[in-house]
């Protein structure tokens, strides 16, 4: 009898036979990978399992406890709704990168020790830009590399505060860091903000997510900040900074949607704003407010997926993602803007919905601690919540004027996998009993009080009050938002100018030196040599050369194809591994 | 039986009647507040009949004007082909 298995491994393991397999064996084979996963998470205790010595040091690749396990269980039934959401793909690779990075991800909330969460954080990276490669266009290969640089650079962060961290306390355990305030300390948080999309290191998020292919997105809004967010509950509880980057994320998520054209980077924006809620209940740290950020990360996953299944169905059968190019569909896709709804009210809050019985644990753990300014900005923001992913989107993709475009329901299994999200987000509203079982912290919260539900439901709809009464102001508008990825999208240009201006300054000065003296004395040499030296005695020998040196330049041509980014990527990854085994292996020496 | 009623929503023969109800689900959310316990009233603005409708409806107007305003003069958006050159 096996006490513990892997989840990671039944989904890495697991993906390498996708490519082998072909129609409907491959949708069940899909399919029962993820359902395995659930088996694996339902089986599990809390417990040490799979603990491997590596250079003195253990190495714990099953660390379970309540918290490992509620997010265990979320990203294996959100795994399973995305893949039945995704059958209808038939680029294999999506699906072997898909389910290497839900393996990531689980491979993270096991982890016991700083190092094998790296190595898990790493392949999360690097298999989810594939989700973005492969929607095959120039924006969204630029963007994917954009995400893969920003993500290297995090990686890096938290690579370098990990290793600090071992010099200084002799121990890589996954746990509550001291606050010290020490750069290994920060170099984590920043390693692992950069995951939750904490502004100002949220902007790949909103630059990516957008590009991924219809099915990727899916997987991409569920996985890579809640894995961040797992391990932000797990080592920085009760970091007050936390707190304010919290409340700061949610409304900046949401004014940034307010501007939003684009369908799905709006529903991006407010990945940040409802993160921004788990980031702050982290901050606060109290027993309450960690379990609003858990409870709320798992109630995320599944209407965020929802929303964006819902998002991408439209852009599969329309072909538009703008907002101002889309209205009226509400004739032609009535099952998906219903299912996009339920997504929409519970992420606004609804009572009876998802939202309503996860965010408000993390507000009342707000005012319980005595935050009161970050409980009323929280709410602020719910809000501005309901206000676009509830109004504003589906108002302008469905109703609106009528954009004329002739559009039908989605594949079935694309409907399928969003009832399945939206029947969730129901059940956890009307029942949270299950869920707040599930919370690592006992539960002494009941959402459902009389002032609570009448003044949820006062906020919500006096929101739309406000909505309709300012209507004519909230028109898309056919543009972009500049946000912080500026800096490296124009910035770096800045720098480059900067660079050059100076070096065609300092080379033209050297041209002249050169033609002004050294052009002149070898014109002289030269032609003294070739008055004095017989020119066909010399012919021989530079012909030999030249043709040497062509053959030799044939020879690297051949191997110097491809991109010169490419190779810089290459080596800055291979150059991060070698160099990190190397500290590693000499840290560990000691 | 969805597609009935999305069609009916979204109709815009209906929107008089889909205002009514919405002004009559607005009152009675109003008035419902005035008439709950309030047992868990941590801060003074819990206290009070109506707040959350009162503070929904100035969040949502905040946050559409001043997202506006930084949108337009705060130089955050720009033409689809910023990034392009």
């Amino acid at each position: 009898m096996i006490d513990w298995f892997h989840p990671s491994i039944v989904f890495i393991a697991g993906s390498i036979l996708i490519p082998f397999l072909r129609g409907k064996v491959r949708d069940a084979y899909l399919m029962m990978i993820p359902i395995l996963g659930v088996a694996t998470i339902f089986h599990m205790s809390p417990g040490t399992y799979w603990t491997y010595n590596f250079l003195g040091n253990p190495l714990t690749f099953g660390a379970v406890d309540k918290l490992s396990i509620v997010f265990g269980w979320v990203f294996t039934i959100a795994s399973f709704i995305s893949i039945v959401y995704a059958l209808h793909v038939k680029d294999t690779g999506q699906h072997v990168a898909a389910f290497i990075y839900v393996g990531g991800s689980l491979g993270v909330t096991f982890a016991g020790d700083f190092f094998t969460l790296f190595i898990f954080w790493e392949l999360m990276a690097f298999s989810s830009a594939y989700l973005v490669f492969a929607r095959r266009e120039k924006e969204a290969l630029e963007a994917g590399y954009r995400y893969i640089l920003v993500h290297i650079f995090g990686g890096v962060c938290l690579l370098g505060g990990i290793m600090l961290h071992y010099l200084k306390t002799k121990s890589i355990a996954v746990g509550p860091l001291v606050q010290d305030g020490s750069l290994s300390f920060y170099l984590i948080l920043a390693g692992v903000m950069l995951n939750a999309a904490v502004p100002p290191l949220h902007a790949w998020l909103t630059d990516a997510y957008p590009e991924g292919t219809v099915t990727g997105s899916v997987f991409m809004s569920a996985f890579t900040t809640k894995t961040a967010v797992y391990v932000l509950v797990r080592v920085f509880p009760g970091t007050e900074l936390l707190m304010y980057l919290g409340t700061i994320m949610a409304l900046y998520g949401v004014v940034y949607a307010v501007l939003e054209n684009d369908c799905r980077r709006l529903l991006a924006y407010h990945i940040i704003s409802q993160v921004g809620y788990m980031v702050a209940g982290v901050g606060i740290g109290s027993d309450m407010s960690l379990n609003g950020s858990v409870s709320h990360a798992f109630a995320h996953i599944l209407y965020k997926g929802l929303l964006f299944m819902g998002a991408g169905a439209v852009i599969q059968m329309t072909g538009k993602r703008k907002l101002t190019e889309l209205g009226g569909l509400y004739k032609t896709m009535p099952i998906t803007l219903v299912l996009y709804m339920i997504g929409g009210f519970a992420i606004s809050a609804f009572p009876l919905f998802s939202g309503f019985v996860t965010k408000s644990m993390v507000v009342s753990g707000a005012a319980h601690d005595h935050h009161p300014a970050v409980a009323l900005l929280l709410t602020m923001a719910s809000a501005g919540t309901f206000l676009h992913t509830g109004l504003k989107l589906p108002y302008y993709m469905f109703f609106g004027k009528d954009s004329g475009i002739e559009a039908k329901e989605p594949p079935v299994n694309m409907l399928i996998a969003m009832g399945f999200a939206a029947f969730l987000c129901i059940g956890i509203g009307v029942l949270p009993g299950p869920l707040y079982k599930l919370l690592p912290y006992p539960v002494h919260f009941n959402p459902y009080t009389g002032d609570h539900v009448t003044s949820a439901l006062g906020i919500l709809l006096f929101t739309g009050l406000g909505f309709f009464m300012l209507l004519k102001k909230l028109d898309p508008e056919p543009t972009i938002s500049v946000d912080t990825d500026w800096v490296y999208r124009k910035g770096s240009r800045v720098f480059m100018w900067i660079v050059k201006k100076p070096i065609t300054i300092y080379e033209s000065y050297l041209a002249e030196v050169y033609n002004t003296w050294f052009t002149r004395f070898t014109l002289f040499i030269s032609n003294f040599s070739a008055r004095v030296i017989d020119v066909r005695g010399i012919d021989g020998i530079v012909n030999g050369v030249a043709g040497f040196f062509i053959g030799l330049a044939g020879i690297l041509r051949g191997s110097a194809t491809g991109l010169v980014r490419n190779y810089a990527l290459t080596m800055l990854i291979s150059g991060t591994a070698i160099i990190a085994y190397y500290l590693f292996a000499y840290l560990t020496r000691q | 039986m969805i597609k009935k009623f999305v069609l009916y929503v979204g109709n815009p023969d209906n929107s008089g009647t889909l205002k009514k109800l919405s002004y009559i689900a607005l009152v009675l959310v109003f008035v419902s507040d005035f008439f709950v316990h309030r047992g868990h009233a941590i801060y003074i603005w819990d206290k009070i009949p109506g707040w959350g409708a009162f503070y929904g409806f100035v969040s949502c107007v905040v946050i559409i004007l001043v997202s506006k305003f930084l949108g337009h003069q705060g130089g955050i958006m720009h033409d689809e082909d910023y990034y392009d050159d």
